[in-house]
C-alpha cells in the first residue's frame, strides 16, 4: 500500500461550444489525495464531464471502462441527482483516452463510484447551480425563489418554469460558484434507489459494441500464434502452407509471436495451424507445477521478509496453552473473461487509432507510444465496452500486439484471441502456500497468530489483506515472493482473494481447536472493527445461523474486510455419496457505506460469488513444461447455472465512508465454503480448488 | 470456396466461403451481424447459440455447409424491437451485467420456450446449464425465464438441483 499526493488543483472550466452546449467540466480530485495502489494502477482519480445542450439533453461522459459493474450507470446517477436532471433524458458518453483531461481512466480497485462520489456530486450541484440563477436572472426574480427539479427550474411563489435547455446559453456565461451546496441525502430521488443499468437494451438486442465487434474499412483480421512457453522467441518459422489458406492475406513476425492476416477470422485461425514456428522456449521450459509446489515447501522453512508484527508470536506461540498448525495451497487461476482478448489497431505513418476493451485506457496510449515510438499524443484510443475485465484487461500486452501487427503489415487490423490463447497467456492470480500456527491460551483465545506466506511474483498481489482483522496481541507475518516464470495480475479481488481464503480457514481451526462456536469466535475477536462485526452479525442473523438444517447440510461462515467495505458470508452446502459438493446458499451482510444504486450491489457480490466458487470448486492452472495445461472450458471449468447457489444480500445501513463494490463479495465464499464443508464433514480442505476425491465418504 | 444460400433473419443472403467455415464466422465477418459472440469456438460456453430452423445450435461448431438453404435467427432477428418476451423479460429483470453472453442466452431461452412454455428449473438448468457466464448472471436468468413464461419465481433467485 502506498499514498501519493495529486498535485493538480481542483478545477471547473465552462466552455459554451457552437452548438450552445453549456459544458462543465472539471478536473479533480481535492478530497481523495489517498490512493491504495494495487497491482498495475498508479491511481484512482475520479473524472467527469457534463454537457447539457439547448434541448435538454443531459450527457455525462465516463471515463471510467464499463466491464458489467455498472460503472456507465452509477455515475451518471450520481451527477444526475445533484443535477435534479430528468434520469431518461440522461444519455452517457465513453470518453477516450486521455492524458489528463478526465484524471486517471484506470478502472479497478472498486475504486470508480467511491473515489468519484464527492466530485461527481459537486459536478451537478455547480451546475444545477447555475441553471438556477440563469433562470433568476431571466426572470428577474431572486435566486433563493427557485429550485430545480426534473431538468426545470421553478419560480415558487408564480409557478413559472424554464425547462435547463432553454437555460443554457445563459448558464455558461455564469461565474462557477465555488461551494455549491449538496443536496441532503434523505432528499435523494435517483441515488440510493434500485436502477437499471442504462446499457440493458443494447445488451438483449445484440446492439452493444464490444471490441470484438469492432469493424473499421479496409481491417484485417489477425490472430497470433504465441509462444507456448512464457517468455519464449520465435526462432524461425515457414509460412508456405499457411498462405495457401483460402482467404490469408499476409503472415508478419512480431515480438510475441508470428501473426495471420486474413479476410476473416475463421481463415486467420486456419491460417495458423498451417505454420510451422520453431521456438526458442527459453529458461522456463522445464518449469512444472510440481516444482513450484516443491519451490514455495523449500523455502516456507525458512524466515521471509517481515509483512507484520506485533508483540512477540514466536515466545507467546511457545507459551500457549494449545497449538494449531496448518499449511494451505492456492492454485493458480485464469480470468477467462466471456470476450476473449482482443483489439483492433490502425497505425499510419507516425500516428494510430486504436479500438479496445481495456480497463486501461491512459496506459494502452502509452504502451502503444512506446512501441511506436511515436508521442503518445499522436495515438487515439477509443474505449469500447468489455465483454468481462476481473482485472485481465489492467495490462495491455493485446494491445501492444495488435499496433505491432498493423505496423507491420501496414494495414488496420483487428486481433482476436483464441479461446486457447485467453487461457494459456492470461496473467494469472498467483499460486501461494502458507504455513500458519496459532496459539491459543487456556480459555482458547488466541494469543499467538504466525503466517508465513511463499507466492509468486509481484507482492501485493500476494499479500493484500494479509493482516488478519482479529485482536491477537501476538503476530508475526512475513513473505516470499518468488519469480516461477508464469505471469501473474490481478484478479478480482487480487490479494483478498488469496490471503483471505488462509485467514479465514485458520481462524476457522482456531475456533474449533477452542471448542467455540466459529460465528461467536470471531465475533468475539472483532471489538477494533466495529463494521467487520456488524456485517457479520447481520450476515448470521439472517442466515439463521445455529438453527437447525435438513439433515445433510451445514453452514460455514467467512467474513473480510477489502476495498473499503466490510463483508460476511455464510454458505449452506451438502455432499453427495460421490463426493459432489453442493453449495445451495449464501447469505450476505455487507457494509460498503452509502449506496448508490442497490441492483449493482445485488449484482456485484453475486458475480464476485459466481466468480470466487468457479476458482474454489472447479479447475485450476496447472504448468507443465513451462505451458499453461488448460487450454478451454472443457478442462476450466466454469461455475454453470446449476452449480449457482441462491444469493441473499443484505446491506447494512451506513453513513460510514463509502466502499467499493465489484470485488469485496469474492474473498469469504472460498473459505465459507470450506469451512461449511468441515461443519459438515469433518475434512478440512487446506488446497483449492475442492476437489470430489477430498470430500467422498470413508 | 462455394457459394451458399441461406435465410439470415427473414433475409435471403448468399455468400461466398469455404464449406467448412463456421456459421459464426460468416454471421459475424462475412455478412456483418455482430450481437452472436466468439466465446471458446468449441460449443463449450453458448456465446454463439443461434437458431438454425427454430433450434438452438452452437455456430462457433456448425460449418455453413449444414445450414445452406436453412433458416437462421440471431439475437438481432429474435424481435425488431426488443419485444419478443424474453427480451422484455431481461430488461425488467436487469439481467445483463457485461452483457457479452447474454445474446447466446437469451437465444437458448427462446428455444427452450417455444418447445417448453412452461419450463420448470430442472428444465432451464438442463438447457442453460449450456452457457457460462463470467459475470454471473445466472440467478437473473432464471427469474427472467420464469417471468417471461409466467411460471413462479424462485425464492432467493437460485434453484438448480436442490
Amino acid at each position: 500500500m502506498s499514498t501519493t499526493t495529486l498535485n493538480r488543483r481542483d478545477f471547473i472550466k465552462v466552455t459554451a461550444t457552437a452548438s450552445a452546449a453549456f459544458v462543465l467540466g472539471f478536473y479533480l480530485p481535492t478530497e481523495e489525495q489517498r490512493m491504495v495502489k494495487i497491482g498495475a494502477f498508479e491511481s484512482f482519480e475520479p473524472n467527469a464531464f457534463l454537457s447539457i445542450d439547448n434541448t435538454g439533453k443531459v450527457v455525462i461522459t465516463v471515463a471510467k471502462s464499463e466491464m458489467g459493474q455498472g460503472v456507465r450507470t452509477s455515475l451518471p446517477m450520481i451527477v444526475a441527482e445533484e443535477l435534479e436532471a430528468d434520469w431518461s433524458k440522461v444519455a452517457v458518453e465513453q470518453a477516450p483516452a486521455h492524458p489528463n483531461k478526465y484524471g486517471s481512466q484506470g478502472t479497478g480497485g472498486s475504486a470508480s463510484v467511491r473515489r468519484s462520489y464527492d466530485m461527481l456530486r459537486k459536478t451537478g450541484a455547480t451546475a444545477r447551480e447555475m441553471l438556477i440563477t440563469a433562470a433568476a436572472q431571466q426572470w428577474g426574480v431572486d435566486v433563493s425563489s427557485c429550485y430545480a427539479e426534473q431538468g426545470t427550474v421553478v419560480h415558487k411563489p408564480s409557478g413559472k418554469k424554464l425547462s435547463y435547455g432553454a437555460l443554457v446559453d445563459t448558464a455558461a456565461k455564469l461565474p462557477v460558484p465555488a461551494n455549491p451546496t449538496l443536496k441532503d441525502p434523505k432528499d435523494f430521488r435517483i441515488v440510493g434507489k434500485p436502477t437499471n443499468q442504462i446499457d440493458t437494451p443494447s445488451r438483449v438486442d445484440g446492439t452493444a459494441q464490444f471490441g470484438i465487434d469492432v469493424r473499421v474499412p479496409g481491417m484485417a483480421y489477425a490472430s497470433l500464434e504465441h509462444s507456448p512457453v512464457f517468455g519464449g522467441k520465435v526462432s524461425s518459422f515457414d509460412a508456405g502452407n499457411a498462405k495457401k489458406i483460402a482467404g490469408v492475406i499476409d503472415v508478419v513476425q512480431i515480438d510475441e509471436g508470428v501473426a495471420v492476416l486474413a479476410t476473416n477470422t475463421w481463415a486467420a485461425f486456419k491460417g495458423r495451424e498451417a505454420l510451422t514456428v520453431k521456438w526458442d522456449e527459453g529458461k522456463h521450459a522445464g518449469q512444472s507445477q510440481e516444482n513450484i509446489w516443491k519451490t514455495f515447501e523449500d523455502a516456507a522453512k525458512n524466515p521471509g521478509s517481515s509483512e507484520h508484527s506485533a508483540g512477540d508470536a514466536a515466545v507467546a506461540l511457545g507459551g500457549a496453552a494449545q497449538k494449531v498448525e496448518a499449511a494451505y495451497h492456492i492454485p493458480f487461476v485464469a480470468h477467462a473473461t466471456m470476450e476473449p482478448m482482443n483489439c483492433t489497431a490502425h497505425v499510419r505513418g507516425n500516428t494510430c487509432e486504436i479500438w479496445a476493451p481495456t480497463q486501461v485506457p491512459q496506459s494502452a496510449q502509452n504502451e502503444a507510444a512506446r512501441v511506436l515510438g511515436i508521442p503518445a499524443d499522436n495515438i487515439k484510443v477509443n474505449v469500447t465496452l468489455l465483454g468481462g475485465g476481473f482485472g485481465r484487461r489492467l495490462y495491455n500486452d493485446f494491445v501492444a500486439q495488435a499496433v505491432k501487427i498493423s505496423k507491420a503489415a501496414n494495414a488496420p487490423v483487428k486481433l482476436v484471441w483464441k479461446r486457447e490463447d485467453d487461457m494459456q497467456h492470461d496473467l494469472y492470480r498467483p499460486a501461494a502456500y502458507s504455513v500458519m500456527a496459532g496459539g491459543l491460551d487456556a480459555q482458547g483465545s488466541p494469543v499467538a497468530w504466525t503466517h508465513r506466506t511463499v507466492g509468486a511474483s509481484s507482492k501485493g498481489l500476494v499479500t493484500g489483506g494479509i493482516i488478519p482483522p482479529y485482536s491477537i496481541p501476538n503476530i508475526s507475518i512475513d513473505s516470499h515472493i518468488l519469480d516461477t516464470g508464469v505471469p501473474i495480475g490481478a484478479w478480482r479481488s487480487v490479494g483478498p482473494s488469496v490471503t483471505a481464503f488462509f485467514i479465514e480457514s485458520f481462524v476457522d481451526e482456531l475456533a474449533i481447536a477452542a471448542k467455540k462456536d466459529p460465528f461467536e469466535y470471531r465475533r468475539s475477536l472483532l471489538g477494533n472493527k466495529p463494521r467487520l462485526k456488524g456485517a457479520l452479525e447481520l450476515a448470521a442473523e439472517k442466515a439463521g445461523w445455529g438453527k437447525p438444517l435438513p439433515s445433510g447440510r451445514a453452514r460455514g461462515i467467512a467474513c473480510c474486510e477489502s476495498f473499503g467495505s466490510s463483508i460476511a458470508e455464510v454458505a449452506e452446502v451438502s455432499v453427495g455419496n460421490d463426493g459432489v459438493l453442493k453449495v445451495h446458499r449464501v447469505v450476505v451482510g455487507i457494509d460498503c457505506g452509502p449506496v448508490v444504486n442497490p441492483k449493482t450491489i445485488e449484482a456485484q457480490i453475486e458475480g464476485a460469488i459466481a466468480y470466487g466458487l468457479s476458482a474454489a470448486i472447479k479447475d485450476e492452472i496447472t504448468i507443465e513444461r513451462g505451458r499453461v495445461k488448460q487450454a478451454n472450458f472443457d478442462d476450466y471449468r466454469i461455475v454453470r447455472i446449476d452449480d449457482m447457489p441462491k444469493v441473499e444480500v443484505h446491506i447494512v445501513p451506513s453513513t460510514e465512508s463509502m466502499g467499493g463494490i465489484g470485488e469485496p463479495g469474492l474473498p469469504p465464499i472460498a473459505p465459507a465454503v470450506c469451512n461449511a464443508i468441515f461443519a459438515l464433514t469433518g475434512k478440512r480442505i487446506r488446497r483449492l480448488p475442492i476437489r470430489a476425491e477430498d470430500l467422498r465418504k470413508g | 470456396m462455394a457459394s451458399f444460400s441461406l435465410t439470415l433473419n427473414g433475409k435471403k443472403q448468399t455468400v461466398d466461403v469455404e464449406p467448412e467455415m463456421p456459421l459464426l464466422w460468416v454471421i459475424r465477418d462475412v455478412i456483418g451481424y455482430t450481437g452472436t459472440k466468439f466465446g471458446c469456438g468449441q460449443g463449450l460456453c453458448g456465446a454463439c447459440t443461434v437458431h438454425v430452423d427454430g433450434e438452438a445450435t452452437r455456430s462457433c461448431v456448425t460449418p455453413v455447409e449444414l445450414v445452406a438453404d436453412k433458416r437462421i435467427t440471431t439475437i438481432e432477428g429474435l424481435s425488431p424491437d426488443r419485444s419478443h418476451p424474453l427480451q422484455r423479460a431481461w430488461i425488467a429483470e436487469d439481467v445483463p451485467q457485461c452483457g457479452y453472453c447474454q445474446s447466446g442466452q437469451i437465444m437458448s431461452a427462446a428455444a427452450l420456450l417455444s418447445q417448453r412454455p412452461k419450463p420448470t428449473d430442472a428444465d432451464i438448468d438442463a438447457t442453460m446449464g449450456g452457457h457460462i457466464c463470467r459475470c454471473g448472471t445466472y440467478n437473473r436468468i432464471r427469474r427472467a425465464i420464469h417471468v417471461a413464461a409466467g411460471t413462479p419465481e424462485p425464492v432467493g433467485g437460485g434453484g438448480g438441483k436442490q
